[in-house]
């Protein structure tokens, strides 16, 4: 997995509460058996018209924030289906970081797994970001210091210590929970005694 | 100390527990499906690892599938690979998987208490968020994505943080003509949303403990729809009732212990909850969605409602929107609202009892003549048993489309879909824009609701419904 340690970028503000991931990416999409390759479609209902034509008006359609790899958006982000189909489309358009007052539990989870970062912040803080944003100029995300830089301000946030440092380093999940492999055998044997209904 | 349910099945599955409470949470089931899983395999052969513990997954292809006729296979071609995709993976990796023409192949949360698999006190997963279903035997039961679902297949665990405990009680009685549907959109309704995020919802209280299994799973799938982890209710004689004799059940002296462990499976008396709502039964009517997320619900007798009157911005935008899209004006009621099609089906609602409940209404009558109405069984076992019992026909005596299960228009992934505009009175669980295909409009409603409205063109009152 793509450590993650400071993002510089311009942030693109989609101020709308509730965006599940069906927005994010339509299950015509879903079809896929890869990871890649869906950024072209990413919000494509908000992004095209009837005849997928580019609608201007939309935030990821103009410059810069076609370029954005910060995004700000209203609360409840990720709600919804679970698939991993959303946070690989936002990754793959360049988006690597989120940031909301609230987010679906498992859309936040599976951006740590994809070397993203959704950050919670309260919406006043937000809200400051949004008019910055309106500069069209590069804040600057830095996690091990847990601050977001942008003009001459500079606003903390708090983050869960684990994944943090999960994805500071680029934590394979699947790597370290092998590494507890003793452990996973002893409670198979505890199971195959108490319950061995399971298998 | 004192313990929730949802405690007791945490504590009892910790393999391992780091200093900040982050755990490796062991898995005893894994369902598998074509959409969210290719990946997951792909990864294992990339990195050269194995399936850690084949007997405890269980793969079916339920979303791409065709419900027409299925001799031909698959016309769409991304489709077939996907669903192609994984008879192959499960094939390389030694996954039991119920092929598409299979009997018991169906939606996946559908099969797994069909089959014994979904048991009480268990940790079940799959990629997919309505796995919350499972909830309703009294296992933990939830959605993971893509990632999550290769991480259990190499490890059978998880690594998860604990959730908060939220228990709602539905207290009293229901009233005639009120069903589970009604009773979990009110819910969403109450809470909204995001209501339970972060949390597992325990569902307690009278109205719970007289549902049957089936009606209990269609409340535990709708907790995503209210933002929960899980949604779970305390296993009791029916359940095992339910699970006595299914083919992945377990037998003779297991049986016997496994029942003894479930019996413990409920929250002390004392047991602490971060947050408890309580709703009476009484207070809950046949209730509608007007809106394009589940929170946007009235009961059957109100109406549409007025931005004008929402105080909050960011809410009154969101109606706005909402009604734009839905094609509706504020104030019209509910029951003025006419339909084009109707959709009996999904994990929510795809189950025997929703056959049997919805024929009972539509029995004798004709669908309204501008109305396209199908049912999708939600398994090959729930359409042979309504075959059997004559379902069948009395629905396509009515001019209902009999179908081959699968998820079918609940997302709209296969051939199954609204044109835009089209308005659909669906049993499904979600009314997002373009859910049920582009432009399409949903009205989320119980499956006696549904057969109401395919009877009467509108929504309609289904305890004054009289055709
Ligand atoms: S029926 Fe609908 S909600 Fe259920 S698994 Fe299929 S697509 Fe998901």
């Amino acid at each position: 997995m793509k450590k993650f340690d400071i993002l510089v970028g311009i942030p693109a503000n989609l101020s709308m509460i509730n965006i599940d991931t069906d927005m994010i990416i339509p299950k015509q999409f879903l079809k896929t058996i890869k990871r890649t390759g869906l950024g072209k479609n990413l919000f494509f209902e908000m992004r095209y018209d009837d005849n997928e034509k580019k609608i201007e008006d939309f935030v990821l359609n103009k410059e810069p924030y076609n370029n954005s790899s910060i995004l700000l958006t209203g609360k409840n982000f990720g709600c919804g289906s679970s698939r991993e189909h959303a946070p690989w489309a936002l990754l793959d358009f360049g988006i690597r970081c989120i940031i909301s007052s609230s987010f679906a539990d498992i859309f936040y989870n599976n951006c740590f797994k994809n070397g993203m970062l959704p950050l919670i912040l309260e919406q006043k803080k937000i809200d400051e970001i949004i008019e910055y944003s309106k500069r069209k100029q590069n804040i600057e995300i830095n996690l091990t210091k847990q601050e977001i830089k942008f003009g001459n301000k500079l606003i903390k946030f708090t983050i869960d210590k684990f994944k943090k440092n999960c994805l500071l380093n680029g934590t394979d999940d699947i790597a370290m929970s092998l590494e507890k492999k003793e452990e996973i055998k002893l409670y198979e044997d505890s199971l195959k005694k108490n319950k061995p209904w399971i298998n | 100390m004192p313990q929730t349910l949802y405690d007791k099945i945490w504590n009892e599955h910790i393999v391992y527990q780091h200093d900040d409470g982050t755990t490796l949470l062991y898995v005893d089931r894994h369902l598998v499906h074509e959409v969210t899983s290719p990946q997951a395999f792909e990864g294992l052969r990339l990195s050269n690892r194995k399936v850690r513990k084949p007997n405890l997954t269980l793969a079916v292809a339920d979303h791409n599938v065709p419900t027409t006729n299925r001799s031909k296979g698959i016309e769409d071609q991304d489709s077939k690979i996907q669903v192609e995709e994984l008879e192959k993976n499960c094939r390389e990796f030694g996954i039991e998987i119920f092929g598409m023409n299979d009997k018991r192949q169906g939606i996946v949360h559908i099969i797994g208490p069909e089959q014994g698999f979904t048991q009480p006190g268990t940790v079940i997963v799959c990629g997919d968020s309505h796995t919350a279903t499972h909830g309703a035997f009294g296992s933990l039961a939830f959605g993971i994505g893509t990632s999550e679902v290769e991480h259990v297949l190499a490890t059978q665990t998880l690594i998860q943080k604990k959730s908060k405990n939220f228990r709602i009680n539905i207290t009293g009685n229901l009233l005639t003509g009120v069903t589970a549907k009604d009773v979990i959109l009110q819910t969403i309704g109450k809470i909204g949303t995001a209501g339970g995020t972060g949390m597992v919802i325990e569902y307690a209280g009278t109205v719970i403990e007289n549902l049957s299994i089936e009606q209990r799973m269609t409340i535990c799938n709708m907790s995503i729809e209210a933002g929960a982890k899980a949604g779970l209710i305390a296993p009791d004689e029916k359940t095992f009732k339910y699970l006595k004799g299914k083919p992945k059940s377990p037998k003779n002296e297991n049986w016997d212990k496994a029942v003894e462990y479930w019996s413990k499976l409920k929250s002390d008396s004392s047991a602490k909850f971060d947050q408890e709502v309580e709703i009476n039964g009484k207070d809950i009517n046949p209730m509608v969605t007007w809106g394009t997320s589940p929170q946007d619900v009235v009961s059957i007798t109100e109406s549409v409602p007025d931005p004008e009157k929402e105080k909050d911005e960011d809410k009154k935008k969101s109606i706005i929107r909402s009604l734009e899209y839905m094609g509706l004006k504020p104030n019209t009621k509910i029951t003025d609202i006419k339909v084009d099609r109707i959709f009996i089906g999904s994990c929510t609602n795809g189950r025997i009892e929703d056959l049997r409940d919805s024929a009972k209404i539509i029995k004798g009558k004709k669908v309204a003549e501008h109305v396209n109405a199908m049912v999708v069984p939600g398994s090959g076992l729930v359409k042979q048993q309504a075959e059997e019992e004559g379902i069948d026909k009395i629905f396509k005596e009515a001019g209902f489309d009999w179908r081959e299960p699968g998820c079918s228009m609940c997302l709209a992934m296969n051939a199954d879909k609204l044109n835009p505009k089209e308005r659909c009175a669906s049993t499904s669980n979600r009314n997002f824009e373009g859910r049920q295909g582009r432009g399409g409009r949903t009205h989320l409603v119980s499956p006696t609701m549904a057969a109401a409205a395919a009877i009467a063109g509108h929504l309609t009152d289904v305890r004054k419904f009289k055709n």
